[in-house]
């Protein structure tokens, strides 16, 4: 956006900041359902940058077909995502629950090449987007330049989240979940039905990422293949926030946004991952529970 | 030498009988078999040697690495840029292939070892230190970046040994002697102190390193070897197919390939890579033959059935194939494990 070589105002870089924030809240509500996933159920969801590539696709066809903003279809795919979250728990995954690790990640990894490809059968290789009136539009704050869009996402991102920390704290089953996650002995032991919970989390991971989805249509093109790289993606955010931990993966994701943003900007746009793949690496080095973890 | 003759002494008789007249019907396999046969059985030796150098990591030692994409790289970048700037033939730039990537292990091994890091945590650490080096050979200007390094292509009815230009019966027997030198390398390992300490290392670490088991220095000597292991097959795919990208060498489905077979084989077993890498290259071969028999080929269908092969194998066959074949025919296994 800004690769020119004068000495760049403050303010471009402030306002490249905002927007790497503003898209690391999305990037970190995708996260959550991946930690709130490996959290309780103890699963690593291999498949979940595909999945979110699915929702993106349901929000893009949606737009395409119907004219109905992506926005519109929130609740319509964080519904079917929770009953396809559901439904893959139950029935899949659950007879693994006991496994060893690699071969969960075979099962996840089956269903994650079934759904790349499915979609790349479905739809072709060509890159898709949503082109919504309001796309160009930006808010002047004082003297920051904002895209509309991004402030649109940032705070249903947030809603979205402030929504699931109710359920955990406030609900029945959410408690219940916690309990699962805290001590799965006890949570037997007190009669909860531990199949049902975790297949109800990895609905609530599901829908997450399904809202994340088509938030991101918003704001990038997809392809079937951008569903690994938003795998790697989410990985990433919530190892450095600690996998497992809710605050983790928002700051996580806020944080990568970040750095991408301002890497895309101080070095080639190409090389800005390496940075959050760096950020990683030192992460894992020298505090492997995230910025947020507990120490196991 | 003297390993040898007592690994072979003390495996049953007629598993080893059962393996020479396998390696002689595979030497003797070129005098009857076409180009395109010849290159499925390529394919099929790649990969039943990248499994077993991986097996080792995580069927022996108990170490899941997800990233063994870059070793592969690593070692075909070094070989071929040696070749290619300075004229170096392939076998003294093997050296600096293996050079090369035992450093890139023991880097990888001591950092996430020595903080204590295992399992999905580890999983996710080769992952990062595969994806960091693929961005990282991207701009790497003096190997081509994300435009590729070729290597010169040399006339294919010479045989060049020294250079590895040449036919492809030529780096079917290259690949065949590497598949081989990996079986009996594990099955030497898997008796020797080693071994020993590698499984109890996956079976138990804190146990292991309550019996004595200097836990740190073994599982950085099974990253080490399986990353030396690797690094050779990685000079082996430079001279065989003579272009290399980083987003195709170094990518992460690179790394998921290479494990496929070990664990749809068995992991852990000696057999297990070498009949996973049959079964998965003859099913992808198959299914593109069949595929295009029905006027199907559309990108992504063939990958669509791969996921439910591999899905139905992992479900119905968790501890893969060769344990199972072994169970049901009665096979004498060589002594190995589960």
């Amino acid at each position: 956006m800004l690769g020119y070589d004068r000495p760049m105002p403050i303010e471009s870089v402030a306002n490249v900041v905002i927007a790497g924030l503003l898209t690391g809240l999305v990037y970190g509500l995708m996260a959550l359902g991946l930690s709130v996933i490996y959290g309780v159920v103890r699963i690593v969801n291999f498949a979940h940058g595909e999945m979110m590539a699915l929702a993106m696709y349901a929000a893009v066809m949606a737009f395409a077909g119907l004219g109905i903003d992506p926005l519109w279809m929130l609740l319509p795919v964080a519904l079917v995502f929770f009953v396809l979250g559901y439904g893959l728990q139950r029935g899949l995954i659950n007879p693994f629950i006991d496994r060893p690790e690699h071969s969960q990640f075979m099962l996840l990894l089956a269903v994650a090449l079934i759904l790349v490809n499915g979609l790349l059968v479905t739809f072709g290789p060509d890159a898709r987007n949503v082109q919504v009136d309001y796309a160009l539009d930006s808010m002047v704050i004082g003297p920051l330049l904002v895209d509309k869009v991004r402030v649109i996402c940032a705070a249903v991102a947030l809603l979205t989240c402030a929504v699931l920390f109710a359920i955990f704290r406030y609900t029945r089953f959410g408690k219940a979940i916690r309990a699962c996650a805290d001590n799965l002995l006890g949570a037997q032991v007190v009669g909860l039905d531990v199949r049902h919970l975790y297949a109800l989390t990895f609905g609530l991971g599901s829908a997450c990422v399904g809202v994340a989805g088509c938030l991101l249509t918003l704001m990038f093109d997809v392809t079937p293949n951008s569903g690994p790289a938003y795998t790697l993606l989410a990985f990433i955010i919530v190892i450095i926030g600690g996998l497992g931990s809710m605050a983790g993966a928002l700051a996580g994701g806020v944080l990568i946004g970040v750095t991408e943003a301002v890497a895309g900007l101080v070095i080639s746009p190409s090389a800005k991952s390496m940075l959050s793949f760096a950020l990683l690496i030192a992460v894992l080095a020298f505090r492997p529970q995230g910025l947020f973890g507990r120490r196991a | 030498m003297n390993g040898l003759v007592e690994l072979v002494r003390e495996a049953p008789k007629r598993s080893v009988a059962g393996l020479a007249v396998l390696l002689l019907l595979l030497l003797l396999v070129p005098l009857v078999a076409g180009r395109y046969a010849l290159s499925v059985l390529i394919l099929i030796l790649y990969f039943a040697y990248v499994g077993q150098a991986w097996n080792i990591m995580m069927g022996f030692a108990g170490q899941l690495s997800l990233g063994h994409a870059l070793y592969v790289g690593l070692g075909a970048y070094a070989a071929a840029a040696l070749y290619q700037h300075f004229g170096v033939i392939p076998w003294v730039g093997m050296i600096a292939a293996v050079a090369v990537c035992v450093a890139a292990a023991t880097a990888i091994g001591w950092l996430a070892f020595r903080f204590g890091i295992s399992g999905t945590y580890f999983a996710l650490l080769t992952i990062a230190f595969a994806e960091f080096t693929r961005i990282g050979f991207d701009h790497f200007g003096w190997v081509g970046a994300s435009g590729g390094f070729f290597l010169k292509v040399a006339q294919q009815d010479v045989i060049d040994l020294a250079n590895l230009r040449g036919h492809p019966v030529m780096f079917y027997y290259l690949a065949l002697a590497l598949a081989t030198f990996a079986f009996v390398l594990s099955a030497w390992l898997l008796r020797s102190r080693a071994g020993f300490y590698f499984r109890a290392i996956r079976d138990g670490e804190d146990a292991a390193r309550a019996a004595g088991v200097d836990t740190f220095r073994y599982k950085l000597f099974a990253i080490q070897i399986s990353a030396a292991l690797t690094s050779l097959a990685g000079v082996f795919f430079a001279f065989y197919y003579n272009n290399l990208f980083p987003e195709q060498i170094f990518n992460m489905g690179r790394s998921i390939e290479i494990i496929l077979a070990p664990i749809i084989g068995g992991i852990g077993t000696l057999f297990g890579p070498v009949l996973g890498a049959a079964i998965l290259t003859l099913l992808s071969e198959g299914l593109t033959e069949a595929l295009a028999a029905l006027g199907w080929e559309v990108p992504g269908i063939k990958q669509i059935f791969y996921g439910v092969a591999l899905a139905v194998a992992i479900m119905f066959m968790p501890h893969g194939v060769w344990p199972a074949l072994a169970r049901r025919f009665g096979f004498t296994r060589i002594r190995d494990d589960s």
